[in-house]
């Protein structure tokens, strides 16, 4: 509640994109271009097992034989996959940090500016810390409290550790939600991924503490290609934060990641991410190009798992984060905030496969569209024969700002179970000159009564984010509508 | 305080106000009354800067200040304050925080340190006690699911903790029954002071019954035509608006 009004009084002060910076440190580079060798430089670099590298190649071969997707409401030129790097790491995290301490100072000087803690700080009485893991380009630089996850048993590390320190929770999951050869933009992924965080909680652990991964594009004409793993073993509970940045630059950069969720019997997993890569300026010129393949294996009977998104950043965004409703009385929830300004595209939404017994899933969809920008929620809710009794709810809400932008709801719903219930409720609004006028009035400016309004239009979403999120994705409400009336 | 000088305004094509003179003191309190279609509510529109409203001839100073030159805002961070008639509907933003917000946007204008969650609290609880206001209105989204009754004692609400030196009533009496006029009434009547001029604007007089006012104006079409003590408006309720109707046109 009191993060909206911080909002109003914030949001003036802080410019535009303020993630914009360029961190110069010293990078180690595979050079230019997309073919096998990159492929083993990256797996090599790694230290990777062989089973891996051939993983990667086998993707790589089927991606030779993939189009690109053209079915998302999206326009972009066509980007050339040659014209990229797809390693590049701080020179000073070759061998990788033994601990913060050996953290280059530049880095930490780089999240001390993003906001993002790098140290262990105190646990004060009543405040839940959160781990952080940090992804730099194409690696992972720093993450926090692993020591005191690993007293519970949780595992929480950089994915290219995992493979060497747990390889067979690895090799048992890795790709077993999205497979190498899902999609054009996982199967690339799956080919050249450089990092990101992998989690395991074990039977019954309730995760003691938020954890999170904040991925930072710095690099220029560099893809990043993260990666996430994320088992919640039967009975266990946790909390997964994902946070992005990078600097503001003319060339558009491309980020294809891979997302992949298990929740085994009465586990649940919440999943937030909030979305702030570079949008490319007020003229449409350069931002992050965001290809994300996001999904969840609800395998247990009980489990759950629960995506809340807050997007506001890059200049395109494709990206479904999904639920695979396996389990018996399994939960699948998304709520999404899409924010599109200037000349930002996206194209974003959820996919519902409900396939056991009693399954439900609900979907609470708003998306804001200033400027020429161009937003669209694309859902699918489908109910397999043998899901008795399964449930979905559907509300999508769309909020238009101005007269050149546009928005899209395009449903796509499949019912093969009479039991099944499915319920879509959609509605498209404007920001009415009444009541931007009642809070001017009230002495609110112009600007600031946008981000209130917005706010109160996204609070079913914003109140799923965890505490420590919302003030933040609450401001982001207000700095991305900028400039978007009067 | 207020000083409104030969003032045109039209909406659209239309010209509604047709040279509107008016003058208020600090610590005043004065009516405007009189038939509908005359131009009361545009006069509070105009004052209070809303688009749409084009002042084509005449001035309005406010503290010795150009108040048409102003942003809406910018008039409220000096104090002028207009309860509205139909109060406007926010989803998803409590009372409380709305609330919030203007408070400080409005302390930050006057160079005032902005409260915190708990002081605001604190100071909010103080004024909804006077209006019968509980929290759980304070939790609810702005206007939204509102009663007739509930609206208006907000509107109150806002204009207690916005403290205006300047205070346009746009017929608060619409919409209420005898109790909640009454509440209403009485809340307004708590905020007179020294320091604070109210123009209310109304069609009938019982909402004077409680707010008890100074001088009392009559408008048509588009001008002051008359101006009197309360026993004006006990008059105009006898005897209706038809007078004034045909010595205008």
């Amino acid at each position: 509640m009191a993060a909206v009004t911080e909002t109003v009084d914030q949001v003036q002060s802080v410019e535009k994109y303020k993630y914009g910076f360029v961190t110069d440190i010293e990078a180690d580079q595979a050079p230019k271009g997309l073919n096998e060798d990159i492929i083993r430089f990256i797996s090599a670099k790694k230290e990777e097992p062989e089973w891996l590298l051939e993983w990667r190649l086998k993707a790589y071969a089927h991606w030779l034989t993939m189009e690109e997707p053209d079915w998302p409401k999206v326009n972009y030129p066509p980007i050339d996959y040659q014209d990229s790097y797809y390693y590049s790491a701080p020179k000073s995290a070759e061998d990788g940090p033994d601990s913060l301490d050996d953290v280059d100072p530049e880095l930490l000087e780089t999240y001390k500016k993003l906001g993002i803690p790098l140290h262990e700080q105190e646990v004060l009485a009543g405040v839940k810390n959160v781990a952080v893991d940090a992804v730099f380009d194409s690696v992972s630089v720093a993450t926090t409290f692993k020591d005191a996850l690993a007293k519970e048993g949780v595992i929480f590390c950089p994915i290219s550790e995992a493979v060497k320190d747990h390889p067979d929770l690895v090799k048992q999951y890795l790709g077993s939600v999205v497979p190498y050869s899902d999609n054009y933009f996982a199967t690339l992924n799956s080919a050249v991924f450089t990092d990101g965080s992998f989690v395991y909680i074990p039977k019954g652990v309730d995760c003691p503490m938020e954890l999170s991964t904040y991925f930072r594009i710095n690099a220029s004409n560099t893809g990043q290609f993260e990666r996430t793993l994320i088992i919640a073993d039967e009975g266990s509970h946790v909390s997964y934060l994902e946070g992005c940045t990078a600097p503001m630059r003319d060339e558009n950069q491309l980020h294809a990641a891979v997302v992949e969720l298990v929740a085994l019997d009465d586990a649940d997993i919440k999943y937030s991410t909030v979305q702030n890569w570079y949008p490319g300026d007020e003229n449409g010129v350069g931002g992050i190009y965001n290809f994300v393949t996001k999904r969840a294996a609800c395998r247990g009977k009980n489990s759950k798992v629960s995506w809340t998104q807050v997007e506001t950043g890059s200049a395109i965004t494709w990206k479904y984060p999904s639920c695979i409703l396996q389990g018996d009385n399994s939960v699948g929830e998304f709520y999404s905030v899409a924010i599109t300004n200037n000349y930002q595209q996206a194209d974003t939404g959820t996919k519902m496969i409900h396939l056991g017994k009693n399954t439900s899933s609900k979907i609470i969809a708003k998306g804001i569209s200033a400027g020429k920008s161009q937003s669209t929620y694309r859902g699918l809710v489908k109910m397999m024969p043998k899901a008795e009794g399964a449930r979905n709810y559907t509300q999508c809400d769309s909020l238009l700002i101005g007269k050149e932008c546009g928005a899209h709801t395009v449903p796509y719903i499949e019912s093969r179970n009479k039991s099944a219930k499915v319920e879509h409720e959609a509605t498209t609004s404007k920001i009415a000159d009444d009541q931007l006028f009642y809070c001017r009035q009230r002495g609110i400016s112009e600007e600031d009564a946008v981000a209130l309004i917005v706010n109160g239009f996204c609070r079913d979403v914003m109140q799923e984010l965890p505490m420590e999120f919302a003030v933040e994705a609450q401001k982001l409400v207000g700095i991305s509508l900028e400039g978007s009336v009067g | 305080m207020l000083e409104i000088k030969n003032l045109h305004a039209k909406v659209g094509d239309t010209e509604i106000l047709k040279g509107l003179d008016l003058t208020i003191n600090a610590g005043e309190v004065h009516a405007i009354m009189g038939p509908n279609g005359a131009g009361k509510s545009t006069l509070s529109y105009v004052l209070s800067g809303r688009e749409g409203y084009e002042v084509t001839e005449g001035t309005v100073s406010y503290q010795g200040k150009n108040l048409l030159d102003m942003e809406p805002e910018v008039r409220a961070g000096e104090g002028v304050f207009l309860a509205f008639q139909y109060p406007v509907e926010i989803p998803g933003v409590s009372t409380m925080n709305f609330l919030k917000a203007a408070v400080n946007s409005v302390r930050k204008y006057r160079g005032e340190s902005e409260f915190d969650a708990m002081d605001f609290l604190k100071f909010v609880r103080e004024q909804t006690k006077i209006l019968n206001i509980g929290d759980d209105m304070l939790k609810r989204a702005v206007n939204v699911g509102f009663s007739g009754g509930e609206k208006k004692r907000a509107e109150v609400l806002q204009m207690a903790v916005l403290a205006p030196t300047l205070a346009l009533l746009d017929e608060t009496d619409s919409g209420l029954d005898v109790d909640a006029l009454r509440i209403v009434g009485e809340g307004v009547t708590a905020l007179r002071s020294p320091e604070r001029s109210m123009l209310v604007i109304t069609h009938y007089q019982r909402l004077l019954d409680y707010i008890v006012p100074d001088v009392v104006h009559v408008l048509a079409d588009g001008k002051i035509v008359d101006t009197g003590d309360k026993n004006l408006a006990i008059e105009l309720e006898k005897n209706g608006y038809a007078n004034y109707s045909e010595a205008a046109a």
